[in-house]
């Protein structure tokens, strides 16, 4: 596959972690989206990590204005994308000093030297230049000239200074294609569909990249360039594709409406990290309708009015819209019409990190609100997970006449790996409770085996009937405040819930199944803790895992499953919410793992916590 | 897609109203909206199933459990939202709010502006009583000043807001006011409302026997009301007064009353109603006149035709498949080749 002109050695790898750095406005989302497509592209599989600031554009060349995307590419053990970095691309001192914890001792750093003037020196808030001192001594430093290069490859183009400052970013992708013997094909494929109506952009933008690339050939880098190795087990004949936890939940929605044969509705209101789910809807109005609302509330509370009108509907959201909405999740409660409630998790409390990623909200999602309030929750585990998670979670929204809340985060909202698409037979079939006969109807009678009551949309003639937030009486729906009949339609709503136990599948445990420690995960920490049991089971460790998918209800053999280990160790990006949770339902002590720094678990942290347990350590 | 009325289907009043009796104070202004409302529905065309009455909470959203159509009495000031869903997915359905000044003006004010701003063909009744009934007596938005309510012990400090100029301004294509007392024009301007093509807007002067009666006497008694309002006729000047002796006519921005020979010539400057001009200012003047100053008007203010927001939403469905691949999904086999799929698919090598 490598061309002759190649007379560098080429080092065989299997895995690769490479962030790239620079400001806000350099366009370093763009490289990592590039250089992952075409990775993925390439066979690897991928994981990726944008890491971006809140502020649109904090100050230039300010540690608060660094953005990155990180990937982990290669052909084993992509779990997640890397727990610390293997190459930094820097465009700026500041870049550099915000990902200086990142890096593998003895990583590359490939430094945009330009960018390394006093003024930016100081800005990054480095009180000499770190290139003059012996600061970064354990690594290896490569300077590359990106600016001054760009503007010699750009030469005459006729583009103002800014103008070829811009393209420096296709520059440093060109250099890092050569480095690790990326296909171009896709990206010069691409660069021409998304800038061909503006031809001196499109120009400047190709030999950038070019020049970047010819950097590289003409020995001018490095000796040595990276391949990743042809992968042991394929993934398997299919069709594939690159896909983001909130692009991965807006198809399950597109999804589960189809395989119900329901119209879909959203309302919904922007919010980090969940607009995206809106947005992707949004470009495919032909297949729903998609409002967006004047706030929160108005968001859940159309998507109620849709359901009532028999749509399969649902908001999105993330914590403090979530908040806005209990009011609201409580009607869809009280008048038992399905609705999937999406929360996006991010760091709170308040406005909190909006960038960061937490998994602060599930407390919120199973108590946080008024009265005796029952409800499904269901977590993704993974962003292409969140496909399935998002089907499930209809599923049991029209199976139980019930809403569901579906906990993601921003982790996996924007996150991304490879999917495999599937086909829309491959899926499962949803039923739905609608109704058409009036013979004997009444509102809230309840199917025996779920407990659903029957979904009259309104249009069905002589099903007209009136539902509200006030109590209920059972089978008729008429408003009662009858004392017995407020406990029995308190009673029947929680039965109706943990009906659903019915339908989850034996827990299923991974690693070692002897272990005495059982790591219990729950949404995105599934990766980094199948990793790390993964490296511990390979260095002769006794550790098992299992994941949690339901969290309202728990899986009927939880508690029985955990009675099998001497210990269970619970890490969430949280303090402890699960674990207070499980602790007070089961009376079964668990060993807490917790982390609150807006940012996912790494393996190692997770590896390191399970050799220090007494269990493990004998 | 609008409600086009059909042919008569044969239903009556009666056969709008449901089983279960209004639980309304005696003397309520409720049960007059209630009597022209379920009078308003046969003349539609449409069947029962057709209709939902959606609502907030208060004396007024108690009204869906005495409609036998589809009902949904839901949460505080958040009816519209849900109505808006219920419209945006499913368009062939006639959907009345049913609302009041605390829910629609206090609580529910944001999903007010943005409903009517967005001219879905949804009907709001606004129970305008200027007072919160159902907690038993606080002032509400539209509660005078210097009024005195259990809430006001010593009278409220709060401007009112003027529910029909709130409206104006968020763009309404139809608002209207009527009191309770006067069914025969609460006859014609709810028929008006649901004849029109978008949201329609009717505030109703509405009567609280209990916690504010008589709030609107002066505009309703018998013996006042010729002097004390004006009843609204499209391209008719503003005469009014029990002999038909008085005009409103205008001085720059400001409307002022002047005397008038019953069938005599019009001043120059004598205010003409006009229903149908796209400018909004007239509707926005007329909706700031009061009393004692002014007369107040009653009847329709506003009614043009715009874009009719439910239009927008008419998924056709398609290809999803063609959707989830994406531009940039590529066929792996069974070892592991890769080829592109599509239009995407042209010769990749390495670099």
């Amino acid at each position: 596959m490598i061309p002759q002109q190649f007379v560098h050695t080429i080092e065989e790898v299997d895995t690769v972690v490479i962030r790239f750095a620079g400001d806000s406005g350099d366009g370093m989302q763009l490289v990592g989206d590039q250089f992952t497509s075409t990775s993925a592209l390439m066979g690897d599989d991928v994981a990726t990590l944008p890491d971006y600031p809140s502020e649109i554009r904090a100050p230039a060349g300010t540690i608060g204005g660094v953005s990155g995307y990180q990937v982990c590419f290669g052909t084993s053990d992509v779990f997640t994308p890397g727990d610390s970095l293997d190459f930094l691309v820097a465009m700026n001192p500041a870049a550099l000093r915000a990902n200086m914890p990142f890096l593998k001792r003895g990583a590359t750093i490939i430094l945009n030297e330009d960018a390394f003037i006093a003024r930016n020196v100081e800005k990054a808030g480095y009180t000499a230049d770190p290139l003059t001192t012996d600061e970064l001594a354990n690594f290896r430093v490569l300077r590359v000239p990106m600016v001054k290069a760009t503007q010699e490859a750009l030469g005459a183009a006729g583009l103002s200074a800014k103008q070829v400052d811009r393209c420096k970013n296709f520059f440093a992708l060109g250099l890092s294609y050569w480095l690790f013997n990326r296909d171009v094909k896709q990206t010069q494929r691409w660069i021409i569909k998304k800038f061909g109506n503006k031809p001196d952009v499109l120009e400047a933008n190709q030999r950038a990249f070019e020049a970047g690339l010819q950097y590289g050939k003409d020995g001018k880098l490095v000796e040595r360039t990276y391949a990743t190795r042809a992968k042991v087990t394929p993934r398997g004949a299919g069709v594939y594709r690159q896909i983001s936890g909130n692009t991965a939940t807006a198809y399950g929605l597109l999804a589960a409406a189809r395989r119900a044969n329901l119209p879909l509705f959203l309302g919904s209101y922007p919010i980090t990290p969940a607009t995206d789910i809106m947005q992707v809807l949004q470009q495919n109005r032909e297949f729903c309708n998609v409002l967006q609302a004047e706030d929160e509330i108005a968001g859940i509370g159309s998507a109620i009015g849709a359901a009532f009108g028999g749509a399969l509907a649902a908001t999105s959201t993330s914590g403090p819209g979530f908040s806005l909405k209990t009011e609201f999740i409580n009607l869809a409660v009280m008048t038992e019409l399905p609705l999937v409630i999406v929360d996006v998790q991010r760091a709170g409390p308040s406005t909190g990190l909006p960038t960061k990623t937490e998994q602060s909200d599930l407390l919120q999602a199973l108590f946080g609100r008024h009265g005796e309030s029952p409800l499904a929750v269901v977590s993704a585990s993974s962003p292409r997970d969140c496909f399935d998670a998002t089907i499930e979670a209809a599923r049991i929204a029209l199976k139980y006449m019930t809403p569901v809340v579906l906990l993601t985060d921003g982790y996996l909202g924007n996150g991304s790996e490879v999917w495999r698409v599937p086909e829309l037979d491959e899926l499962p079939v949803l039923k739905t409770h609608l109704v058409t006969n009036p013979e004997g109807f009444k509102p809230y009678t309840r199917d025996p085996e779920t407990l659903a009551r029957p979904w009259a949309a309104v249009g069905t003639p002589g099903l007209e009937h009136r539902i509200g937030g006030l109590e209920k009486e059972d089978g008729s729906g008429n408003i009662s405040h009858s004392p017995a009949n407020h406990q029995r339609m308190t009673d029947l709503r929680a039965a109706k819930i943990e009906k659903i136990t019915q339908d989850i599948a034996p827990t299923e445990v991974y690693g070692d199944p002897n272990a005495p420690v059982l790591v219990l995960g729950w949404g995105s920490t599934r990766g980094v803790i199948e990793q790390a049991i993964g490296h511990l089971n390979k260095a002769g460790v006794p550790v098992a895992g299992a994941h949690l998918r339901h969290l309202n209800p728990l899986p009927p053999d939880l508690k029985a499953l955990m009675q099998r280990y001497k210990r269970v160790l619970l890490p969430e990006i949280n303090s402890g919410q699960l674990a207070y949770h499980l602790r007070g339902k089961y009376l079964i002590d668990i060993e807490q793992f917790n982390k609150v720094e807006g940012q996912p678990f790494r393996a190692d942290e997770i590896e390191a916590k399970i050799r220090s347990m007494p269990e493990i350590k004998g | 897609m609008t409600v086009v009325p059909t042919n008569n289907l044969g239903l009556k009043r009666q056969d709008f109203l449901s089983t279960i009796d209004p639980k309304w104070c005696a003397g309520c202004g409720c049960y007059s909206v209630l009597r022209w409302l379920t009078g308003t529905f046969p003349t539609m065309g449409l069947p029962r199933e057709k209709f939902a009455v959606i609502s907030g909470i208060g004396c007024s959203s108690r009204t869906p459990y005495y409609v036998d159509t589809y009902g949904f009495h839901t949460v505080h000031g958040r009816a519209m939202t849900v109505a808006t869903g219920l419209k945006l997915s499913r368009p062939d359905l006639s959907v009345w709010v049913m609302t009041g000044d605390g829910d629609a003006l206090s609580i529910g004010g944001n999903h007010f502006i943005h409903m009517i701003r967005r001219n879905p063909n949804i009907k709001v009744i606004l129970f305008n009583n200027q007072i919160y009934g159902l907690t038993k007596g606080q002032a509400s938005p539209t509660t005078a000043k210097g009024k005195k309510t259990k809430s006001t012990p010593y009278g409220s400090i709060d401007p009112p807001i003027r529910p029909l100029s709130m409206a104006i301004a968020a763009g309404a294509t139809f608002a209207a006011r009527v009191a309770d007392t006067d069914g025969q024009l609460m006859a014609d301007v709810l028929q008006q409302a649901a004849d029109h093509r978008g949201a329609a807007f009717v505030e109703v002067l509405l009567n609280c026997v209990i916690f504010n009666d008589g709030t609107f006497s002066h505009l309703t008694e018998k013996a006042v009301k010729q002097d004390t309002t004006v009843l609204l006729r499209d391209k008719e000047p503003l005469i009014f007064g029990n002999a038909k002796d008085r005009i409103v006519t205008i001085d720059g921005f400001r409307p002022q009353v002047q005397a008038h020979v019953p069938g005599g010539p019009l001043p120059q400057n004598a205010l003409i109603h006009d229903v149908s001009v796209e400018d909004s200012s007239l509707a926005f003047l007329l909706s700031n006149m009061e009393h004692p100053d002014l007369p107040v008007p009653v009847g329709v203010f506003r009614r043009v035709e715009q874009t009719v927001y439910d239009d927008h939403y008419a998924p056709k469905g398609g290809d999803l498949t063609r959707v989830f691949r994406g531009s940039d999904a590529w066929v792996e086999d069974a070892a592991g080749h890769i080829s592109l799929l599509g239009a995407q698919a042209a010769p990749a090598s390495a670099a």
